[in-house]
């Protein structure tokens, strides 16, 4: 089904048309920064030849693969730019880095003390200290620790009722929501059991590496890959279909384990989905049916994160939240937020993106909606921090919006 | 997901189809894989400047009879085609894209080599005469923009001063602009055009350009204004207070990217689905009609239309595909137009009209793709997708793109 060119180094299919250039977020911002058409397929044509014309400044992509997303010829610009940092770069990973990277390991340390660590956090000598010493930029609001891990709360509250239901998902949460913000869990088992389906966790899922990959740490991103295309596999073998609630997480592991990371996904890849659109497919053949509240009134202003434009899923999302009665809907342009993962802590970075971001902040300022819809947790982290405005996933506004017992009436 | 009209290809004939039918009441869903040709926009559309045998054409609309009956004019008409010239100027500047020209008489547009370029539509902000003999001024200071590599003000210059204007180089900058030099492959005409977006950093080029100005009539400068809107141009021109045209640039193309933006804001802003960066890999059939199209980010999710309209471009977008043996249509399974001998499909000399660049889909009279003989009922073709013409040989791309959409578009509707 899929002809698209995928898995392959195919560079000399850039037929030199400069299009890539213009959607590039960082070039117009960072003129260090080569650009995708000299970072990528150019740069890649010297590099074969000889390493030494590698450039570190391949660092300052941000992996945001608006490039693929343009380019008419399907040269995949940035897995060619990813891999040539895997391969080449002969800069390690800073402590830093390891630690933006490790984003399980450093929520498992901070869960249990998640009150200390978000006191602690946001104080001015810690963030001098995170700046001085890591690297971290002292202006970045962190997000916060929940005391609770989503997997516990699952395991106490929700798991025994899951078998009641006929049909059955499984449910990659990611780090995000076992660590930072359970309540997109909690509202995703809410939505999913009104659709009549139950939810269950993997057999251990591990962070999907997303981090580590663009930190460099490719050998650990590909331990979690190998450990999660198991645990995935057993679900899919079970007949589930795994949903993910955001985009990152879910392109990672359909794309960049096959692409960069060579990592066999085949077996899982096709059952992998963000959840709006297992949503969005369950609706649009009838199997089943969505009933709203009466009351429910929000003026929603809807940003597309980079990687979901990548999927293009966008539109699963948009319809959903278009759905519901009561919505006044207004699509963002597409633009970058800036942040990129964890780019955008680090204070090499912090003001290129910032700037990067800033017509997305403006209109936003302008559009004035009651809160901003996203599928990616860390946009949500940059338009909070950058415009003062919530930001939902759309899963979050479905469990407010929906008339639940009503809608497990429908499907029942 | 259901449609009334699915269309393969987000460029100029995909979006102007799926504008007009959006228009006219319908639901329509662009899959478009990748930017477009736009990007490379010259400042003209061409309607016809050539004929196959070399012949040169003024007169477009009274050239249009003598054209084979393959060609996709033959199939529309020029009573049609004269039709259409009026209703297509009237929704090029309905969304913002300002044009001038008539499809009686061509007009010349100053590409970037400062060649003359036959055009049947010309817009503002790119220089362009009525004829040949018109000439931009007495004297013309030509600007360019420090280190910009992609504008040739020595052959501008050269190929007007043949024409009679008396042309002075000069080249300025400003600190913003000569930051970007840091990295000189991204000293790009898009880059510079996103700072000349701004207020500041305008005042002070024209400031730097207003004090080269000697005895000089008009100014020319390279097309970096307004990647959005044009506001960034007039601006400029205003300010200046002389007579000031601006030259195309070596692509990216700023005029083009706003255009298309426009056109795909207009199209969304009246309730079209735009599917960017997505590919159609496949199509499912029930005798002579298309039932389906799959694509690659939908995976197990249909698109499902009454009608289907293939404007996916040619080899540039993939819309054809060609190997060692054979030129075919990816999607679809179309017929396409070529010749069996490889060796035919080539001129060594590359400015000669080259065969490959007209082999296309076969279609019958109105449009419907043929597959294995056969009509397919509810599939259309549109714009350089087409075979029975040679866009570059004949200067007709743009025109078969537009021409053809109110062709297509008018059978739909009924019309």
């Amino acid at each position: 089904m899929e002809a698209k060119i995928t898995n392959e180094n195919n560079f000399e299919q850039c037929i030199k048309c400069t299009i890539c250039t213009v959607y590039c977020p960082v070039t117009p911002v960072r003129p260090e920064y080569p650009g995708p058409k000299q970072a990528g397929p150019d740069g890649e044509r010297l590099r074969l030849k000889n390493k030494y014309f590698f450039d570190e400044a391949l660092k300052y992509c941000l992996n945001c693969k608006r490039c693929d997303v343009a380019c008419p010829s399907g040269v995949k610009i940035s897995d060619i730019i990813q891999e040539a940092r895997i391969e080449f770069s002969t800069h390690g990973p800073k402590l830093r880095d390891r630690m933006l990277a490790s984003t399980d390991f450093m929520g498992t340390l901070a869960s249990p003390f998640a009150p200390i660590v978000n006191a602690t956090l946001p104080l001015k000598p810690v963030k001098a200290i995170l700046d001085g010493v890591l690297g971290i930029d002292h202006r970045r609001t962190f997000p916060k620790y929940s005391g609770t891990k989503f997997e516990s709360w699952f395991k106490k509250n929700a798991a025994g009722k899951q078998a009641a239901f006929k049909k059955q998902i499984a449910y990659f949460h990611g780090c995000y929501v076992n660590y930072n913000y359970p309540q997109l869990g909690k509202d995703f088992v809410t939505v999913m059991n009104a659709l009549g389906y139950g939810v269950n966790l993997l057999d251990g899922e591990k962070c999907c590496g997303v981090a580590m990959i663009v930190n460099g740490l490719t050998e650990g991103a590909k331990k979690h890959a190998k450990h999660n295309v198991k645990v995935l596999q057993k679900a899919v073998d079970k007949d589930m279909k795994v949903l993910t609630t955001s985009s990152t997480c879910v392109l990672t592991m359909r794309d960049e384990y096959k692409d960069l990371l060579k990592i066999d996904n085949s077996g899982v890849r096709d059952s992998l989905l963000l959840a709006t659109k297992f949503i969005y497919s369950l609706i649009d053949t009838g199997k089943v049916k969505l009933a709203f509240k009466k009351d429910y009134k929000a003026r929603i202003a809807y940003h597309t994160p980079c990687h979901l434009e990548k999927l293009g899923w966008g539109i699963f999302s948009t319809s959903l939240l278009k759905m519901i009665p009561g919505v006044e809907f207004t699509m963002l342009d597409s633009n970058c937020c800036g942040i990129s993962g964890t780019y955008g802590f680090k204070k090499e970075n912090y003001e290129v993106s910032q700037a990067i971001g800033k017509p997305l902040f403006d209109q936003i300022g302008r559009v004035g909606p009651d809160f901003v819809a996203c599928d990616c947790e860390t946009c949500k982290w940059q338009i909070e921090m950058s415009t003062g405005f919530t930001v939902k996933n759309p899963i979050s506004v479905l469990a407010e919006a929906l008339d639940l017992e009503a809608t497990a009436k429908l499907n029942g | 997901m259901k449609f009334d009209t699915i269309i393969i290809g987000g460029g100029l004939a995909g979006l102007v189809c799926g504008l007009r039918l959006q228009k006219n009441g319908q639901k329509c869903a662009v899959v478009a894989a990748g930017q477009n040709a736009m990007h490379f926009f010259s400042g003209g559309f061409g309607l016809l400047s050539r004929l196959d045998d070399g012949t040169r054409v003024d007169e477009p609309l009274k050239a249009i009879p003598s054209l084979d009956a393959a060609h996709p004019y033959s199939k529309i008409g020029a009573e049609k085609i004269a039709a259409y010239d009026n209703e297509i100027k009237a929704l090029l500047k309905e969304v913002g894209i300002p044009v001038e020209g008539d499809a009686t008489r061509n007009r010349y547009v100053i590409s970037a080599s400062g060649a003359l370029k036959p055009a049947w539509l010309t817009v503002e902000d790119i220089a362009s005469v009525a004829d040949k003999t018109e000439k931009i001024g007495s004297k013309a200071l030509i600007i360019n923009v420090e280190g910009f590599l992609d504008f040739n003000t020595s052959f501008i210059a050269e190929s007007l001063e043949k024409r009679g204007t008396a042309c002075r180089i000069a080249a300025v900058t400003t600190d913003e602009i000569r930051r970007l030099r840091q990295n000189p492959s991204e000293m790009r005409a898009t880059n510079i055009a996103r700072l000349l977006d701004k207020e500041e950093v305008r005042t002070k080029l024209t400031g730097a350009i207003k004090a080269l100005v000697n005895d000089e009539d008009c100014i020319i400068l390279p097309a970096v204004f307004g990647l959005k809107d044009n506001a960034a141009g007039h601006k400029i021109a205003e300010d200046l207070k002389i007579k000031t045209l601006f030259i195309g640039t070596l692509p990216p193309s700023v005029p083009g990217i706003r255009y298309q933006m426009a056109l795909k804001t207009a199209f969304e802003a009246a309730g079209g689905t735009f599917l960017k960066g997505d590919e159609a890999v496949g199509a499912e059939f029930d005798g002579d009609k298309v039932t389906a199209v799959r694509t690659a980010n939908m995976g197990d999710i249909l698109l499902t239309g009454e009608n289907y309209i293939l404007a996916s471009g040619s080899y540039f977008g993939h819309g054809l595909i060609s190997d060692s043996e054979k030129v075919y249509e990816p999607v679809f399974g179309a017929d396409v137009i070529f010749n069996a001998d490889r060796n035919t499909w080539y001129d060594k000399n590359f400015f000669h009209k080259q065969e490959y660049i007209g082999f296309g889909v076969d279609t019958d009279e109105k449009f419907h793709v043929r597959k294995e003989g056969r009509s397919i009922t509810n599939l259309y073709a549109s714009g350089s997708v087409l075979g029975g013409f040679n866009p570059l040989h004949e200067g007709c791309g743009a025109g078969v793109a537009l021409m053809t959409a109110f062709n297509i578009t008018d059978s739909i509707l009924g019309r």
